[in-house]
């Protein structure tokens, strides 16, 4: 009986002991669909790297916040000249990257002269071309020249793509990534996980966190199971249509959140009979966004009528331009002289709202009398076709780059869309930082795009979040795409 | 048999070469370029075609083949375009996982479908074989991701004794690592069970059909003995066959239960290495799997030869 107590006893405690210890608890698993190429954001488009890193490993001179907002990182203040054209960084001193070398004045030149050089592979190389020189002021000073003004500098230099990395680390981050963040890189297990622990060298306020690991999940089926083990914590990108298993359980948080994945109908705007602006209009006014929405993405993402996120601050509501509408629709397709309807073609790449919305879409256009052959491709073939070649009639696709409006003015890219008036805006908008001109240019811009049903608008990604409860600090919205865990904790 | 063994070995080695030129011109001519992906939608023509430069893609086809096959001979796999680590090295990861799955699953699978067929084709038409042919086909029938989910919602969410997925090495200890490949070598080895069974029995029903096996029972021998000794055996070659041939399947084919449980294994890897059109490892892993398929072939040619003292003698 004595026996019995004690051991009753023990295990009373042991059990104190251990919530206590689930209480103070300071490692994390975040499950991610897709794993980095590699661990460099200054060499790769693939989201999946700034998942990983951004803002816990890498730091820049600006970052971008939760909401979208520039805010400093590295550079601690900035001053930029009358003209617009110098700004000069005061930087934070005492900060070592994590490797133990110091950070000052040289990193940043090395990094932004690297990122801008003839033979540099940054996949944002744009976000340079203003620069005209760097010039190192003295260890804490940094003095950007550029070549003209340009509104978006500041946000620019707070992208992954942006980071500043060290002359002796630069060559070897793609496997073992050394930068200021509150996170150092401890392994990588290809094909199953990545592993950050906290460093303690860090010159701001510390992680929350000792530990993180990203776990790489590939099937939306499994994340379900993961997340009911308790074997993987948090799902910053969960797959919209697993909400319904989970959103009623007490133990999680469904958080559903903005990206800035413009989610739209490219059409190819020289190839007959797109060329006609009737037609595009008539495909605008075939589209019924609710009904994609419903069928794509779960019912959640918001209706957009142009190109630019409902979260933006300069977003102007145009989703009233075309309202579904068949007749109208059809009148449109006879003026262009098309009233017995067409065949065309559309693409579809991997992602379920192409997929999804694909047939929905190709439906909804049968209607109108345009009869889409589906064509499903996949990522490799779609950038080949569709993105370089330009060979395709429609295609879906998530422009998911931060404010990228500008996408429609570039020379030669895949909509083949041509309208100066267009490419004299965002000219303007190239060299004009006031922030109410600034406005008044990105609203002018939108409403173009839609007077010319450029593309069929559709609806703004959603950021479908699943964590434990107990779980705060992660990122509600996705104004890029990170997983910053600076702030990240758990409570008791 | 030294005759045998060459004349295999010369059709083992022109196969390799004949599947070196397929796998490299089947890449090549698939669409999509490997920088392009890496660079993404916002990097210019410029910028790619550096890149493509920088990754030796400029180069021409043949300089690029025999590049590529005179490092092979050298053992030489190459460089992944996207990991930028040799090619071997990522494999030699994959195969930690790959290959202890692959043998459990199989070592499952022939654990449950030999006795299984042995007792359907010794009762056959009864109840009891009646009973395990119809379980046999529910096991091919049954898709393997549903059963892999299945699996995990029982034994993972409900009853927590493993892992929901993933993989936590090898350096995390024997116990935990088998302990996470459970599951998969289970998902796995139910429907190979389902078909090696079926195959057992069919194959033992014919033998048991034969002379030799009344001969066997007419001179006294007890049921049970004739079973094992004279019909097992010379029902082993079918069998073996298609052990040969699962064993391949498990090696790379397992993309799906990899996908379900998130493993790190060798299907994962090929199907990631096409998606992003990192034709080396792609060619290289490819290969390899041609030369393993092509030994586990040889292996089988010669296990006949084992349990057919005719086929020794024949050469």
């Amino acid at each position: 009986m004595k026996l019995w107590k004690t051991i009753l006893a023990a295990a009373m405690l042991s059990l104190a002991a251990s919530t206590s210890a689930f209480a103070a608890r300071t490692d994390l698993v975040i499950g991610i669909p897709l794993e980095p190429p590699h661990l460099d954001p200054t060499a790769g488009a693939a989201a999946a790297i700034d998942e990983v890193l951004y803002a816990n490993v890498f730091e820049g001179l600006t970052r971008i916040g939760p909401n979208g907002e520039v805010l400093p990182d590295l550079a601690e203040s900035w001053t930029i000249s009358d003209d617009g054209k110098v700004y000069t960084f005061k930087l934070h001193t005492g900060v070592k990257f994590h490797d133990s070398t110091d950070f000052n004045a040289d990193d940043v030149k090395f990094s932004l002269d690297r990122a801008r050089a003839d033979n540099s592979v940054n996949a944002q190389k744009g976000l340079f071309a203003a620069i005209d020189k760097v010039d190192v002021v003295d260890p804490a000073t940094v003095k950007v020249t550029l070549k003209n003004p340009q509104g978006s500098f500041l946000y620019n230099m707070g992208w992954g793509d942006a980071v500043i990395v060290a002359p002796e680390s630069a060559e070897t981050n793609k496997e073992k990534p050394i930068g200021t963040g509150p996170f150092k890189f401890q392994s990588w297990a290809k094909g199953s996980s990545i592993t950050l622990v906290k460093s303690d060298t860090y010159w701001g306020t510390p992680a929350s966190l000792d530990k993180a690991e990203f776990r790489i999940v590939p099937d939306a089926a499994a994340a379900v199971p993961a997340l009911l083990s308790g074997d993987i914590q948090a799902f910053p990108f969960f797959d919209p249509d697993s909400v319904a298993q989970v959103k009623d359980d007490p133990r999680f948080k469904v958080v559903i959140g903005s990206t800035e994945g413009e989610t739209i109908l490219s059409i190819n705007n020289k190839k007959p009979p797109f060329d006609k602006l009737q037609v595009r209009q008539a495909i605008s006014y075939a589209l019924d966004r609710k009904a994609i929405i419903d069928g794509a993405s779960a019912g959640l993402g918001q209706p957009i009528g142009s190109h630019m996120s409902p979260a933006n601050k300069d977003y102007v509501d145009l989703t009233g331009r075309y309202p579904h509408d068949v007749a109208k629709a059809k009148e449109l397709l006879k003026e262009a002289g098309l009233e017995k309807g067409f065949k065309a073609t559309l693409k579809l790449p991997p992602p379920g709202y192409a997929r999804l919305g694909g047939e929905i879409i190709a439906s909804q256009l049968r209607d109108v009398g345009i009869d889409l052959e589906i064509i499903p491709v996949e990522w490799a073939q779609w950038l080949d076709q569709v993105f370089t070649k330009k060979d395709y009639d429609l295609t879906i696709v998530s422009h998911t780059e931060p404010n990228d409006i500008d996408i429609y003015s570039r020379k030669d890219y895949y909509f083949n869309y041509d309208n100066p008036a267009f490419d004299k805006v965002i000219a303007d908008l190239g060299v004009t930082s006031d922030e109410a001109k600034r406005k008044e240019l990105l609203g002018q811009a939108q409403k173009i795009l839609a007077d010319d049903a450029v593309v069929g608008f559709l609806y703004e990604l959603p950021k479908v979040g699943v964590w434990d409860a107990k779980l705060q600090g992660l990122w509600e919205n996705a104004p890029i795409q990170a997983n910053d865990l600076t702030k990240v904790k758990w409570s008791d | 048999m030294t005759a045998y063994l060459l004349k295999r070995l010369a059709i083992a080695l022109a196969t390799l070469l004949l599947a070196s030129m397929v796998v490299f011109a089947v890449l090549e001519i698939l669409p999509g370029d490997p920088a392009r992906l890496m660079l993404g939608m916002n990097a210019s023509a410029d910028q790619v075609e550096l890149l493509r430069n920088q990754m030796g893609l400029n180069a021409p086809l043949a300089w690029r083949y025999l590049h590529w096959a005179g490092g092979l001979l050298s053992l030489d796999f190459g460089r992944s375009y996207t990991y930028s680590v040799p090619v071997i090295d990522l494999v030699r990861e994959r195969l930690a996982v790959s290959l202890p799955l692959a043998l459990i699953a199989l070592a499952l699978s022939t654990i449950i479908a030999i006795p299984v067929g042995l007792f359907s084709a010794s009762r056959r038409g009864r109840a009891g074989d009646t009973i395990s042919m119809g379980a046999a086909q529910l096991g091919v029938a049954v898709p393997n991701f549903w059963f892999a989910l299945m699996l995990i919602y029982v034994f993972a969410v409900w009853l927590r004794l493993v892992p929901a997925g993933g993989f936590p090495g090898w350096s995390a200890g024997i116990g935990p690592a088998l302990k996470s490949l459970l599951l998969p070598a289970v998902a796995l080895a139910l429907p190979q069970a389902a078909i090696l069974a079926r195959v057992t029995r069919s194959a033992l029903i014919e033998v048991l059909n034969e002379d030799y096996i009344r001969t066997a029972r007419a001179k006294g021998l007890p049921y049970r003995t004739v079973l094992w000794r004279h019909a097992l055996r010379n029902a082993m070659i079918p069998v073996l066959t298609i052990l040969g041939l699962q064993f391949a399947f498990l090696l790379a084919g397992t993309i799906i239960i990899e996908n379900v449980f998130y493993l790190p294994g060798l299907g994962r890897l090929v199907f990631q290495a096409i998606t992003q059109r990192d034709l080396i490892v792609v060619e290289s892993v490819v290969m390899l799997l041609v030369a393993a398929v092509i030994a586990v072939n040889l292996l089988v040619d010669l296990s006949y030869a084992v349990v057919d003292p005719r086929l020794r003698s024949r050469q």
